[in-house]
C-alpha cells in the first residue's frame, strides 16, 4: 500500500437504527488522504459528511449509530478495532476535529487558556510551564494576542472563537486534521482570514485535511481533490480541477448550475427539481434518479457502479463524455 | 428617464439602548428604491441589514428621520392607517422552520392574512384565492391539509411567499430568504421570486451576507458597514468599479469555483468594530489601509461620486483614478 495514505476509508457503512426506522447516512463510501493533501467532501445537509467524519474520529452516537460495514485505515491501522483508550490517544494527537459552530465548540466556564493546555497535558508528559508557553505560541501563530490567555470564551468573537479552536486542533500536531464546516458561522473578511490561516498551517506541519463544507468556492481555493457526496455516496471524486471543469455526474453538474456566478450574470439558475431523498426511506435504484433529468428506466432499478479511473464517478451513463473531446 | 420611486428613507436611525449607551443600528441612511426593481443590501452580520429592514416596514420604530412610502411619511401614520398600509409591504424571514406556527395547515397559513385584512366576503372566495396562491408559487393541491412539519425547508419557503404575496403588496422586504436553504433548494425559490416579480412587478428589498445572490437578483446593490450605508450602485458598478475600501475587501474575499483563475485576496486586518457609542470619523477606518488623519476626526458625507453610485469614503476620487490600490502580495 502507498505509504503516504494517512487515511484510507474502504466500503463505509453507517446507519442509525431506532424502533421505528433505520436510517442509512453513509453508504458504501471509499476514499484516501495522502500526507499533506487536503480533500473537500461536498454535499447538501443529510449527505452524510458530518456522519463520515465522526466515524473517522470513532464519535459516532451509539445507540443510535453504527458503523455496520467497512473499514477506516488512520496510518495503517484500522480505527474501527481500536479499544476505548486507543480511541482517545489518537483524537486529538493524529487526528483532530473542527466543528462547525465555535459559539458551542468552547467551555464556557473555563478559560481559553486552561482549555487549550489542557489537551497537551492530556497528551504528553510535559510541564504546566510548558504546556503554556506552547499554547501562547499557537495562539500567536493564529493571530491571537497572547494577553487573551485568562480570558473566557464569551469575550472572543465568532472569528477569534474559530482561531482558538483551530489552536486548540493543531496542538499536539495531528497528522490529519477534519474540518467541518470551519467558517460556515463566519462572515466572508473573517472566513478569508481563517481560510489564509488553515492554509498556512497546512504548509508549514504538512498535515492531511478533510474538509467538509456545502460552499464549493471554500473547497476551490482550499483543496487538492473533492468529493461529492449525495445520499450517503460519494457520486463523483477526482481532482478539484478535474471536477470543476468537466463534471461527470449529473448532480454535480446540477450543483454548479444552481449556484449564481459572480463573472457571469446573464446565466439563469437551473435548480434540481425535488429535495434530496429520506436516508430512512432511500429510492430503488440510483439514489439521484428520482431528481435526475437524465433518468432511465434502468437507473430506476439498477444502483450504477463506480466510473472512471482517477476521476471516478457513479452514473450508469456518461452522459458529458462528448463535451470533454471539444 | 427618471424611474418612479416607491421607498425612500431620509436619515434614518434607529438606537437601540443598552446599559454601555446607545447602539447604532441604523445610522443616518438615505436610500431610495424604484418600483419594480430589487436593491440589495449586504454586509456582514451586525452592520444593521435586518434592523434597517424592519424600520423602513416600521416594525421598528425609527429613533428619527422619514421612510417615505409612494410618498406618504409612514412614521407618523396612526395605527389604523398603518394597518391599511401594511397591506402593502410584507416580509419573508430567514428561517422558514420558525415562521410558520405548527399548528396551523398549510391553507389556514396562507388564508390568514386575507381573514385579518377582511380582503374577501365569503370563505369559499378566500378558499379559491388560497389555491390560486399555492398554484403560483408551486404548492400541490394536497398540500392544503398538511401541517408545516411534513414539509421540507424549500417548501416552507414556499409557504411563507405564498402568505406574503395573499394580500397583493407591492413591496416586500426579504430578509436572507434563501440563507437557510441547500443550493439546489435555493436556486428553486431565487428563480421564483424573480419570475413573481416579473409576473406583478413586485418591489423587493433583498437582504443578503452572500454577495453572489445579491448579484444574482437585484437591480441597486447597497453595503452596509456598522449600521452605515457605504455605498450604492446598480450591481455592476458595485462589482466592476467599486469606490469603498471596504466594498473592494468585500469583493475580493468571496470564495470563487473558478479553478482556471486564482483571484487575489485581500485579507483585512482585525473585525468589525462595536457598534455601541461609535466615535467620530469613518467607522471602517480601523481596518482599512488608507486611512488618513481625516478619516478618524471627519465623518465621510455619502456622496453621489458619479450618475447612481453613492459612497461614503473621505478619498474615493483617488480610488476611482487608480492612484490608491490594496498592495498585490
Amino acid at each position: 500500500m502507498d505509504k503516504n495514505v494517512v487515511l484510507d476509508v474502504k466500503n463505509l457503512h453507517v446507519h442509525y437504527v431506532t424502533d421505528d426506522a433505520t436510517a442509512k447516512a453513509v453508504n458504501g463510501i471509499d476514499f484516501q488522504v495522502r500526507e499533506g493533501e487536503a480533500l473537500g467532501l461536498v454535499g447538501e445537509t443529510g449527505a452524510g459528511k458530518t456522519t463520515t467524519a465522526l466515524s473517522i474520529m470513532q464519535l459516532i452516537p451509539d445507540p443510535p449509530g453504527m458503523i455496520v460495514d467497512g473499514e477506516i485505515y488512520f496510518e495503517g491501522k484500522n480505527v474501527i478495532l481500536n479499544t476505548d483508550k486507543e480511541n482517545q490517544a489518537m483524537r486529538g494527537n493524529g487526528v483532530a476535529m473542527i466543528f462547525q459552530d465555535p459559539m458551542t465548540a468552547l467551555n464556557p466556564v473555563m478559560t481559553v487558556g486552561d482549555q487549550l493546555s489542557e489537551v497537551v497535558l492530556n497528551h504528553e508528559k510535559v510541564s504546566k510551564a510548558e504546556a503554556k508557553q506552547r499554547v501562547i505560541d499557537l495562539l500567536e501563530i493564529v493571530g491571537v494576542k497572547s494577553d487573551r490567555y485568562d480570558d473566557y470564551p464569551h469575550q472572543f468573537s465568532g472569528g477569534q472563537k474559530q482561531r482558538v479552536i483551530i489552536a486548540m486542533s493543531l496542538l499536539c500536531n495531528p497528522k490529519l486534521l477534519i474540518a467541518d464546516e470551519p467558517t460556515t458561522a463566519l462572515d466572508v473578511t473573517i472566513q478569508a482570514q481563517v481560510l489564509d490561516i488553515i492554509n498556512q498551517l497546512r504548509e508549514q506541519y504538512k498535515m492531511a485535511m478533510v474538509l467538509i463544507t456545502h460552499d464549493l468556492g471554500v473547497v476551490a481555493e482550499t483543496c487538492d481533490n473533492v468529493a461529492i457526496m449525495y445520499a450517503g455516496q460519494i457520486v463523483e471524486a477526482g481532482t478539484v480541477r478535474e471536477v470543476y471543469l468537466n463534471p461527470k455526474h449529473p448532480y454535480t453538474r446540477g450543483l454548479f448550475d444552481s449556484i449564481p456566478k459572480l463573472d457571469d450574470d446573464s446565466t439563469e439558475l437551473i435548480p434540481i427539481e425535488g429535495a434530496i431523498s429520506n436516508a430512512a426511506d432511500l429510492p430503488t435504484g440510483c439514489y439521484f434518479h428520482p431528481r435526475c433529468r437524465y433518468c432511465q428506466d434502468i437507473c430506476k432499478t439498477q444502483q450504477p457502479t463506480v466510473k472512471g479511473d482517477h476521476h471516478k464517478f457513479m452514473c450508469h451513463f456518461d452522459l458529458f463524455s462528448k463535451e470533454e473531446e471539444k | 428617464m427618471e424611474n418612479q420611486v416607491l421607498i425612500e428613507t431620509k436619515r434614518l436611525k434607529k438606537y437601540f439602548p443598552v446599559p454601555a449607551g446607545f447602539l447604532h443600528a441604523v445610522d443616518d441612511v438615505n436610500l431610495t428604491i424604484n418600483k419594480g426593481e430589487t436593491l440589495g443590501i449586504v454586509g456582514e452580520s451586525g452592520c444593521g441589514k435586518s434592523t434597517l429592514g424592519r424600520v423602513i416596514l416600521r416594525l421598528h420604530e425609527a429613533t428619527s428621520g422619514d421612510v417615505l412610502y409612494d410618498g406618504m411619511d409612514i412614521n407618523n401614520f396612526s395605527a389604523d392607517e398603518m394597518r391599511q398600509m401594511r397591506q402593502n409591504m410584507q416580509i419573508i424571514f430567514q428561517d422558514p422552520y420558525a415562521s410558520l406556527n405548527p399548528r396551523m395547515t398549510i391553507g389556514q397559513i396562507i388564508e390568514e392574512p386575507l381573514k385579518l385584512h377582511k380582503i374577501y366576503k365569503t370563505a369559499e372566495e378566500r378558499r379559491a384565492r388560497v389555491e390560486e396562491l399555492m398554484d403560483l408559487v408551486g404548492l400541490p393541491m394536497r398540500s392544503y391539509n398538511q401541517y408545516p412539519h411534513e414539509f421540507d425547508g424549500g417548501r416552507r419557503q414556499r409557504v411563507v411567499i405564498a402568505r406574503a404575496l395573499s394580500i397583493n403588496p407591492q413591496f416586500i422586504v426579504c430578509d436572507e430568504p434563501v440563507s437557510a436553504l441547500d443550493v439546489s433548494v435555493q436556486a428553486q425559490i431565487l428563480n421564483l421570486l424573480m419570475d413573481l416579480q416579473k409576473k406583478m412587478g413586485l418591489t423587493y428589498m433583498f437582504i443578503s451576507h452572500d454577495l453572489s445572490v445579491v448579484k444574482h437578483i437585484s437591480t441597486n446593490i447597497g453595503v452596509m458597514y456598522l449600521g452605515q450605508l457605504i455605498e450604492k450602485a446598480s450591481k455592476n458598478d458595485i462589482f466592476n468599479e467599486p469606490l469603498h475600501p471596504y466594498t473592494i475587501a468585500l469583493l475580493s474575499a468571496i470564495p470563487s469555483t473558478n479553478v482556471l483563475e486564482k483571484s487575489h485576496k485581500i485579507i483585512l486586518k482585525g473585525e468589525i468594530t462595536s457598534p455601541i457609542n461609535p466615535k467620530v470619523g469613518c467607522r471602517f477606518a480601523a481596518r482599512c489601509p488608507f486611512a488618513t488623519e481625516k478619516c478618524t476626526s471627519e465623518n465621510p458625507e455619502f456622496v453621489e461620486a458619479k450618475p447612481n453610485h453613492f459612497v461614503a469614503c473621505h478619498r474615493w476620487s483617488e480610488i476611482a483614478d487608480g492612484t490608491l490600490k490594496y498592495n498585490q502580495d
